[in-house]
């Protein structure tokens, strides 16, 4: 680790710290319906909409009506993702000519995967997408997966911050503001940077150069390995050109951070240079997976009237999150002890050193272990370093934040109304401890918010082990796994704990693109989203109901440390204590047998 | 019921024209006039013929030029078909390639120790990069093939290295086609 790492993460995490207030109040302003300085040009363009779509903006939902809302549309937006997929062969802008994405299990998949806001990719992009699947299908559930996150937190801290109504607001007025002020002015821009630092932006058929150095390369044969003449000698083939991929990159570069979506244009994602060319287009996108959770935070405070709480919970996210830093950090920086000792590993001032494969020079170690634990805090899931290549514990931070249920900033929206579900548990376990009915913010928290509370944090374990359970004891499971020994255990529970909490990054050796594994995510990534969101709107839709109980004495206060700590303390057990056997047999143990010199 | 399904699907086409249609289409458009270049790829041209963009890696392996980072895009170096290898740290194939290349660069350079990245894959396959160590472990080899002093290709290196972005961000590195392609310059001009 060097003084110059540690000061970039500490750069970042004050950035974060920057951007929370304003956000936060903008985002306040936004779904409250006031005026911001947007309204001139976007007001407009929002009646024009729900002029076409017919939406009443006066009208309020309870929130069954809300939560049918965006089922509905999330279906109907699926069914259309998937078709567009089929059907890419006879659509524009497709100059390299993909025919439709097949198997029909994968485009199933994709199209669960990016409804979802997990973005788990089981294609590689430039070869199966065309632009205007990128563009139409894909770049589009970007925004519209996140903002339907985002309007679902907004809906969880209206059902708090309200009083004796059984609404939680308009679903198509919430997700249209969102859509229109929140994500879209700042992709114009930020496309705009990315756009001038070398991201490509473009509609234009993939480039071919010709080699400064041409070359000979041994033939590959349909079974992936290198093709043999009769001697026993490889057959060469010259190669004199390389084929460029490009296309509409920048455009689709922003909101997947903004949005916490996380697929990348390109199979490599942020690690692709024409993605993410320089180490200030990196800061720029994980500043932008963590902004908005980060703003949702004050956006708590604001609307609930205790800004105070708000930072409370914005510290146990910023703790949290160093935690998972240091780890990742510290474990790469150690390099790989299998490598033998002419390689120096150790960090100089002409190189990064630590683990390298998998990795990017301009980014080195420090930016590496950063955006691994701030794509897998936040549910983002880009990548710009393979995480199946880091070290055991490296890679076990991104699966641990995972399982944490990515609350640490978290996902645009889900991030918050997922830490809102650990906050109501903390303020239940503080008032089981001095024997009151505890309150939240002068809501009772009672019997039915606490069952829908341990719903939520029991489905998801429940889903993510019982079909890790079975792939790891069925070939139909066990014959993806590229890493034998412990990390082929590691491969098929990060899958499963990524497609649940609708991440999409993946421990990317492990052969996804079947009918078992393609089938069974999809379907988790479905679970993993709705399954949740309907317990979590009836807490809303429960509490907004309530009585306001005004604080008294005997009130646990939800704005002090003692409650940050105890914040930490309920997300640290539930969470990690329930995967831990998973995990002493995955990554641990690769860690101990990796120290004893072992290999598979 | 019949309400809300045909609110989402005209909501689906409306936000699907506004947002994945006529948004990348006016970045497109901003983009094409604002930064031609960057927007396009930066592609580098040698007497009208595109030999390569200046941030996608090109394979190179005879001695006299600089060697990128090992590429598991593809074949190798494929820019249309960008991965890694994702292999684990404790993989045995891992372990054997490291080896193996880290024992012909041992016995090219046994001077020095390798930098970890002239023996590992990048995640991209197409990393252009290479660090300054790596630079400099490959000054003799090259200074020797090209029947040139070292201190020569030393400040070549040298003036390709960018340092971090702002003083602060990423790692040093060093764009290996551009270096490979003013050392051929500057053989060709002598």
């Amino acid at each position: 680790m060097t003084l110059n790492g540690w000061l970039q993460i500490l750069v970042f995490l004050g950035l974060i710290f920057a951007v929370t207030k304003p956000l936060g109040v903008f985002m306040t302003r936004v779904f409250a319906r006031e005026r911001t300085f947007l309204d001139p040009v976007l007001r407009p363009i929002e009646r024009l909409l729900y002029r076409i779509t017919g939406v009443d903006e006066s009208h309020e939902m309870r929130w069954t009506e809300y939560a049918t809302t965006m089922l509905v549309f999330s279906a109907v937006s699926m069914l259309v993702l998937y078709l567009i997929q089929r059907i890419q062969g006879v659509l524009p802008f497709n100059p390299q000519h993909f025919g439709a994405v097949t198997p029909q299990h994968l485009a199933f998949n994709t199209a669960a995967s990016f409804t979802t806001n997990t973005n788990w990719q089981a294609y590689s992009g430039e070869t199966t997408m065309s632009y205007f699947t990128q563009m139409a299908g894909l770049a589009f559930h970007n925004f519209a997966s996140a903002a339907t996150g985002i309007v679902l937190g907004v809906a969880f801290i209206r059902g708090i911050a309200r009083r004796q109504t059984n609404t939680l607001g308009n679903f198509w007025v919430d997700f249209v503001r969102c859509c229109l002020w929140v994500l879209l002015p700042f992709c114009i821009v930020g496309s705009l940077f990315l756009v001038s630092q070398g991201v490509v932006q473009n509609l234009k058929p993939y480039d071919t150069v010709k080699l400064v150095e041409p070359q000979q390369v041994q033939r590959v044969g349909a079974d992936g390995k290198g093709v043999v003449d009769a001697s026993g000698k490889p057959v060469m083939d010259p190669v004199t050109t390389q084929t460029i991929a490009q296309g509409p990159v920048a455009s689709q570069e922003v909101i997947k951070e903004w949005g916490t979506n996380g697929g990348g244009f390109f199979n490599a994602n942020s690690a692709h240079p024409f993605e993410n060319p320089t180490p200030l287009t990196n800061l720029f996108q994980i500043f932008s997976i963590f902004a908005i959770g980060a703003g949702l935070t004050y956006t708590l405070g604001r609307m609930t009237g205790s800004p105070a709480h708000g930072w409370a919970v914005w510290s146990a996210m910023a703790i949290l999150f160093l935690a998972g830093v240091t780890v990742a950090y510290w474990a790469e920086a150690q390099g790989n002890p299998l490598y033998p000792s002419t390689i120096a590993q150790h960090a100089t001032t002409l190189q990064p050193g630590g683990n390298m494969e998998g990795k990017e020079t301009r980014f080195g170690i420090a930016n590496s272990a950063l955006f691994a634990t701030v794509t897998t805090d936040a549910s983002c899931g880009a990548i710009n370093g393979w995480h199946d290549s880091f070290t055991p514990l490296g890679g076990m931070v991104p699966l641990v934040n995972i399982m944490l249920s990515e609350v640490i900033f978290g996902g645009v929206g889900s991030g918050m109304y997922g830490i809102l579900i650990y906050v109501v548990l903390a303020v239940f376990i503080a008032g089981l401890m001095v024997g009151r009915t505890p309150e939240y913010l002068g809501k009772k928290i009672e019997a039915y918010d606490v069952k829908m509370a341990m719903l939520v944090s029991l489905v998801f374990p429940l889903i993510i082990l019982s079909l890790a359970g079975i792939s790891v004891v069925k070939g139909f499971g066990t014959v993806g796994i590229s890493n034998p020994g412990p990390h082929g255990l590691s491969q098929i529970l990060y899958a499963f704990v990524s497609s649940a909490g609708n991440n999409g990054s993946a421990f990317g050796g492990l052969t996804v693109n079947t009918l078992w594994y393609d089938t069974a995510t999809g379907i988790t990534t479905l679970i993993g989203r709705f399954f949740m969101i309907i317990p979590m709107l009836a807490i809303a839709g429960n509490l907004a109901q309530k009585k306001y109980v005004p604080p008294s004495l005997g009130t646990f206060p939800v704005t002090t440390p003692l409650f940050t700590l105890l914040l930490i303390s309920v997300i640290l057990i539930l969470g990690a204590l329930t995967f831990f056997p998973a995990l002493s047999l995955g990554p641990i143990l690769e860690h101990l047998l990796m120290h004893v010199g072992k290999t598979f | 019921m019949k309400k809300h399904l045909i609110t989402a699907f005209l909501m689906t086409i409306a936000t699907t024209v506004l947002l994945g249609v006529l948004y990348p289409l006016l970045i497109t458009a901003l983009a094409q006039v604002l930064f031609k270049d960057k927007a396009n790829g930066q592609l580098i041209t040698r007497n009208g013929q595109a030999i390569g963009s200046r941030i996608i890696a090109q394979p190179f392996t005879s001695a006299k030029y600089f060697h990128p980072r090992p590429s598991n895009a593809g074949n190798g170096y494929d820019a249309a078909n960008s991965g890694g290898t994702d292999y684990a740290p404790t993989n045995q194939k891992l372990i054997d390639r490291v080896q193996a290349d880290a024992k012909s660069l041992h016995e090219e350079n046994p001077a020095q120790p390798i930098p970890v990245d002239l023996v590992t894959t990048s995640a991209s396959g197409l990393d252009p990069e290479i660090s300054p160590a790596a630079a400099e472990f490959q000054v003799p080899r090259v200074a020797r093939e090209r029947g040139l002093p070292e201190s020569t290709i030393r400040d070549l290196v040298q003036k390709h290295t960018d340092q971090r972005d702002l003083g602060l961000l990423g790692e040093p590195h060093v764009n290996v086609l551009e270096l490979n392609l003013a050392l051929d310059d500057m053989t060709q001009k002598r």
